[in-house]
């Protein structure tokens, strides 16, 4: 019970903030949340919206866990998918045959690939000491040129229907099928923090790391493990983002992501200094840029402007989200209470656990 | 060094067998050690210089040296380094060399060593449109021919002998008088941009905001597929179209991946296109797989944005030999466009850049 | 009479979430004196100080400086009024010099002169007799150090009001001496100070006046010639309290004399420690003592591997083993609560049930995560079983007070069934009557046949728990005291002689 009311409590923001994107797009349509069925699949903004988030939902996964352990954040996750992405493609086209095997085959190495520069970056954060902006800046920098020779000079096209089955929808299956292996992975990302300690340790590494050590964890290991992870991420957002687009352009693919996906963290409330994270409110707060996005278009913002509002609006986000302001609604929701009397228990979006452990608030009734 | 303190580390990490639950082999690190070479080379060979004659130079070849962008930048720039290194062969008379680098300083000072090499042309397509005054004024003064090609700089116009580039003022108006020439009773049209202010996206953009505001076309949505000429951008700007209940009928992409991804959200919406279909779709930059969609009727229309301006070059470099005179000044090139009506395998082939996925394969 | 108190205090009230710290307090501090501000665990001391500094703001109350209604809003507005802090935990930043931390956040100006900065501190430093140089990095001075820079540098911002949270908790006898001259000088010039201690003896020997707090609650203020040591802890527990000094020394019993459970020989670390030899057999309870910098931390820190260890050879139960990690020492049934909470011990933004289960977690593995429920049971038992106060198992371990930090860490290593505790400092700033608590523990622990090495700057109490010690001096041992050479005495002619 406790745990759902602090649960809760940390995602408010990022949810409030998606809330008042969502209101400010049915004030401008009411029809926003109308879904049809076009071809046997879902149509639809909501339907959009994840279509169009998954990569970015995918890498902000990444991102958290990187941020959490190593307290900065992989710049490289975007080149990082473009190559992978290159690899998945030179290793499907060169099987000759497109079938679901070959499909898999190639996604697979993509993945090895993924987890050797995830290993390269670990090498360098984790066992060379090298801040994780600056290490990641290799492959950043370097990436997208050996996409571009892993595409043979050209970009590759993958005009087939299995893999446009996979980057849209397959036949009789309602749902877009990038935004079921979105949940897919979502699923199996849980799955992964359940069966394992990953949080805990990351966690305690990313806050204090001498601590962690003297309690038998080995730091090293849990930021080499973080972007091994973010190296499976960057395989999984690169294939889907290279089925969506039917062809590898080394250039232009995922472009600027890895500053989306540090900003999905950052909404979802997880300090980019490291320690603690909320993976669902990274996800949440990927959905809220992706939302943002479209609200900008469904406003008929001028493309000219179009930079400037999301800045603006990204500035208003993040000083909601600010420490300051947190504890000024901590405060406000305090104030209401008192006003009430204690009469009506008003769950705090804010404060801690205390506030509203029952027997807390009965202790203090004695007190007074 | 910096390997064999690694590889220290890595001993001691591999030797504390803590908590047990994941072991790294060494070869992994090994792998990223390999990594860190690779990624090294790589960020290195950003600029490269290929020479493209051997290194035995008989006296009567033509010395060229050409500063050119890396062909990483986009598939228009392979296409065009790679017409500038078939062109200029040994096979054609030429001794050619070919720095690639999109630093502009990294660019001056390769033009000053081919300078300094005693080169007779210097070919030029500038990362940056300034800074270039110095070492034209150096390349005049040493007798060197100065062409530039694709980009414009900023200078004066004697600092140069000429420039062949592109018109992308040209290439919207051929783009929307082809538009036009279609008679539909009603232009609907979304305009997808490029990168806002890009040369290409001011000059692609033009002509269609001048017809808007003459009334000849709607501009129903106006969107861009940002500096990345991103087509899933592009996709979203024409599903915030169809969810918001536009009507359209015409797409206007300013390349080729825009248009992709437009024609992606309209597959997913269920609304017909090309030929035949509810939209036109509107390409550019004659891609392959562009250029096989109009052929299977899938898109209507792409344009070209001509990567190849070497043979023109080396057809006034000739000419200069038998006494001709060099033009002067800025010097367009021809471009055409591709419709369903007149594409074929042989422009595909010839004049079409990037891989071609093959004849009747259209790339969703 | 209204002029002579410097600093007046009535009716302040402060709420956290869940915990109200504060309840309708007043305090006064006259001009030109010591008064020891003294209370258990929790009873309101650090919030109370964190008012007075403008770290706080007050629900309630009122506040008067010479005379002058003010209300705090942050450090700076107090700093500017003339109140100087130290804290508890050393609040300066480590990665910076010496110099820099005398001056930082002080200038009102953008510009700095490094050149002036530096004598200025050159001057500082060799006033107050400190051990360091200007451009040294604050993090490669000890602890006693660090803790006087930040002495000196509040004296060097003409205070009024000085408050010294703890401030002789890290600093050995000598220090301490040093310290108290000044706070005799400070008061000569009229100096207000408020002192935090939790060393009764040191409260005594400079305080004027004692005010007393217990749960967030003013117990009363006291002339300190007029209270006995006896009532003041009696009025800071809230109970009739066997007298602390009371408390009897451990009689050896015959399990000291039992199997080994640990023999090191010829260990020696990173961290400066000459090889020593070392045994501690089961059901013993045995000390390193030495002054400050003596090394007896770094021989422990050796034994778990908390440094890198560069020598030596240690078995366990007989059979020779490998401790190169904390990790290795973990799984041979060690645990460590290391001197530095803050930074070794506690993680931070964690819940006070993710810190007490982090260790026995570790141990099961990574792939075998204990369940909510799981962790949740460990945790309510031994807040239960260690007294820990804390509002929920949730609460983020920083929201506690350091005495109650402590006791879940030592939660924590009691968790993982354990052989061998380490225990190094484990008092250190914490109130009387927990301090009580965990040597009452670690005798329980000794009972059931946990060895337990205890490392403690009050020798009392060391020799209360301990049945033998080590005497450490310069990095090595100098001597082992057992029986009835196991006095104050004797372990003074040790590390003279």
């Amino acid at each position: 019970m406790a745990r759902m009311k602090s649960y809760g409590s940390q995602l408010f923001l990022p949810l409030s903030v998606l809330a008042i994107l969502i209101l400010v797009n049915l004030i401008k349509g009411s029809s926003y949340f109308s879904i049809s069925i076009i071809n046997g699949a879902l149509y639809g903004n909501i339907p959009n919206i994840l279509f169009g988030a998954s990569e970015l939902v995918i890498l902000a996964i990444g991102m958290t866990l990187v941020t959490s352990s190593a307290g900065s954040q992989d710049l490289s996750v975007g080149v990082a998918a473009t190559i992978t992405s290159a690899v998945f493609v030179w290793v499907l086209l060169s099987a000759g045959k497109i079938t679901w095997i070959t499909i898999l085959a190639a996604f697979l190495a993509s993945c090895v690939v993924g987890i050797l520069i995830g290993t390269f970056n670990g090498a360098l954060v984790a066992a060379l000491n090298v801040q994780p902006i600056v290490a990641t800046l290799i492959v950043y920098t370097a990436g997208r040129s050996i996409a571009f020779l892993i595409d043979g000079k050209l970009s590759p096209i993958l005009a087939n229907n299995l893999t446009y089955e996979i980057g849209s929808e397959i036949p009789g299956v309602p749902i877009q099928t990038p935004i079921i292996l979105t949940a897919v992975f979502v699923v199996l990302f849980a799955v992964l923090l359940r069966t394992t300690n990953l949080k805990l340790y990351s966690q305690s590494v990313g806050i204090n790391q001498r601590a962690a050590r003297l309690n038998g964890i080995n730091p090293v290991r849990i930021k080499f493990l973080a972007f091994m992870i973010m190296g499976v991420c960057t395989a999984v957002a690169g294939f889907i983002a290279v089925t969506k687009a039917g062809r590898h352009d080394s250039v232009n693919l995922l472009k600027d992501i890895e500053m989306d996906a540090i900003l999905a963290v950052a909404i979802g409330g997880s300090s980019l200094y490291g320690g603690k994270f909320s993976i669902t409110g990274s996800i949440i707060g990927a959905y809220t840029i992706e939302v943002l996005n479209r609200t900008l278009l469904r406003l008929d913002v001028d493309p000219d402007a179009i930079k400037a509002f999301k800045a603006v609006f990204i500035i208003i986000l993040m000083v909601i989200a600010s420490p300051a302001v947190r504890e000024l609604a901590g405060n406000g929701t305090k104030w209401v209470r008192d006003r009430l009397g204690g009469a009506v228990q008003i769950p705090t979006a804010i404060g801690e656990d205390a506030a509203v452990d029952p027997k807390s608030d009965i202790s203090a009734k004695k007190e007074v | 060094m910096t390997f064999r303190s690694m590889s220290d580390r890595v001993e001691s990490s591999t030797r504390s067998r803590g908590t047990g639950w994941i072991r790294l082999p060494k070869t992994v690190y090994l792998v990223a050690a390999l990594l860190l070479a690779m990624a090294g080379i790589a960020s290195a060979g950003g600029s490269s210089e290929k020479a493209a004659a051997t290194s035995s130079t008989p006296s009567s070849l033509i010395k060229v040296g050409i500063v050119n962008l890396p062909p990483a930048e986009s598939g228009y720039r392979q296409a065009n380094v790679d017409d500038m290194n078939n062109v200029f062969s040994q096979a054609n008379g030429y001794d050619a060399k070919q720095t690639n680098t999109g630093d502009n300083s990294e660019q001056i000072a390769a033009a000053e060593g081919y300078i300094r090499d005693g080169v007779n042309y210097l070919l030029i397509s500038a990362a940056n449109a300034t800074g270039w005054d110095n070492v034209l004024q150096s390349a005049k003064a040493a007798g060197v021919t100065v062409f530039l090609f694709d980009r414009l700089i900023q200078t004066d116009p004697s600092n140069f002998q000429a420039a062949v580039v592109s018109d992308m003022r040209a290439e919207g108006d051929r783009a929307l008088n082809w538009l036009l020439s279609q008679n539909l009773p009603v232009y609907n049209v979304i305009l997808i941009r490029g990168q806002l202010g890009s040369a290409a996206e001011v000059g692609r953009s033009a002509p269609f905001l001048k017809a808007a505001a003459d009334n000849k076309i709607n501009i129903v949505a106006d969107g861009t597929g940002g500096d990345s000429w991103s087509p899933a951008e592009a996709r979203k700007v024409v599903e915030a179209a169809i969810t918001a209940g536009k009507d359209f009928n015409v797409i206007y992409a300013e390349n080729d991946g825009l248009a992709q991804g437009a024609v992606q959200a309209l597959d997913a919406a269920g609304i017909s296109h090309g030929k035949g279909g509810k939209v036109i779709i509107m390409g550019c930059d004659f891609n392959r797989f562009g250029l096989r969609n109009v052929q299977a009727g899938y898109w209507n229309f792409t344009n070209q944005c001509r990567p190849r301006q070497a043979a023109e070059i080396s057809s006034w470099i000739k000419a200069h030999q038998s006494g001709a005179a060099f033009p002067s000044g800025i010097i367009y090139q021809k471009e055409i466009y591709a419709d369903t009506s007149n594409v074929t395998d042989a422009m595909i082939q010839d004049q079409g850049i990037n891989a071609d996925p093959g004849k009747g394969v259209i790339t969703k | 009479m209204q002029t002579e108190n410097v600093l007046e205090m009535q009716g302040i009230c402060k709420s956290f979430p869940g915990v109200r710290a504060l309840h309708n307090v007043s305090f006064t501090l006259r001009k030109g004196e010591v008064h020891g501000l003294m209370g258990e665990n929790g009873a309101g001391k650090s919030t109370l100080i964190k008012v007075m500094t403008g770290v706080y703001e007050k629900d309630a109350g009122h506040m008067m400086v010479e005379g002058k209604p003010i209300h705090f809003r942050s450090p700076e507005e107090a700093q500017d009024f003339g109140v100087g802090t130290v804290y508890q935990e050393i609040t300066l930043c480590p990665n910076l010099t010496v110099a820099e931390n005398m001056f930082i956040g002080r200038g009102r100006y953008a510009f700095v002169n490094w050149k002036r900065m530096k004598e200025k501190t050159t001057q500082l430093l060799g006033s107050f007799g400190i051990p360091a140089r200007p451009t040294q990095q604050l993090s490669s001075c000890s602890l006693a150090v660090q803790q006087m820079i930040a002495i000196a540098r509040a004296m060097d911002m003409d205070c009024k009001i000085l408050i010294l949270d703890e401030p002789t908790s890290s600093l050995d006898e000598d220090e301490v001496r040093k310290l108290f001259s000044l706070m005799r000088e400070l008061k000569s010039r009229g100096v207000g100070i408020v002192f935090v201690t939790h060393f009764l003896d040191q409260v005594y020997e400079i305080s004027d006046r004692i005010t007393v707090l217990r749960n967030g609650e003013l117990i009363g203020e006291y002339d300190a010639s007029s209270l006995s040591q006896f009532e003041l802890v009696s009025k800071m527990m809230g109970k009739a309290l066997e007298d602390v000094s009371q408390m009897k020394r451990r009689e050896p019993s015959a399990r000291d004399g039992g199997e080994p459970v640990l023999e090191a020989t010829g260990l020696s670390s990173a961290a400066g420690v000459r090889p020593f030899d070392f045994t501690i057999r089961k059901g013993e309870i045995n000390g390193f003592t030495g002054l400050l910098g003596s090394g007896r931390s770094e021989s422990v820190r050796a034994i778990f591997a908390a440094d890198k260890v560069t020598g030596g050879e240690i078995k366990m139960n007989g059979k020779k083993v490998k401790i190169s990690e904390p990790i290795h020492a973990m799984k041979l049934g060690i645990g460590y609560l290391p001197e530095d909470r803050k930074g070794d011990g506690i993680i931070a933004d964690l819940s006070v049930r993710d810190n007490i289960v982090l260790a026995l977690q570790v141990l099961k593995g990574f792939f075998k995560p204990l369940s909510r429920k799981q962790a949740e049971a460990f945790a309510e038992e031994y807040i239960e079983y260690l007294k820990i106060k804390a509002p929920s198992t949730s609460t983020p371990i920083t929201s506690l007070s350091g005495g109650n930090q402590q006791k879940v860490i030592l939660a924590r290593w009691l968790l993982t069934h354990l052989q061998y505790l380490i225990l190094d400092e484990p008092t250190r700033g914490i109130d009387v009557g927990t301090k009580v608590e965990i040597q009452r523990l670690v005798l329980k622990f000794a009972e059931d046949g946990v060895s337990v090495t205890f490392i403690s700057s009050e020798i009392e109490e060391m020799l209360r728990t301990c049945s033998r010690l080590i005497v450490m001096k310069d990095r090595a041992i100098v001597g082992e005291l057992t029986g009835e050479n196991l006095t104050e005495t004797d372990i003074m002619h040790v590390i003279a002689g």
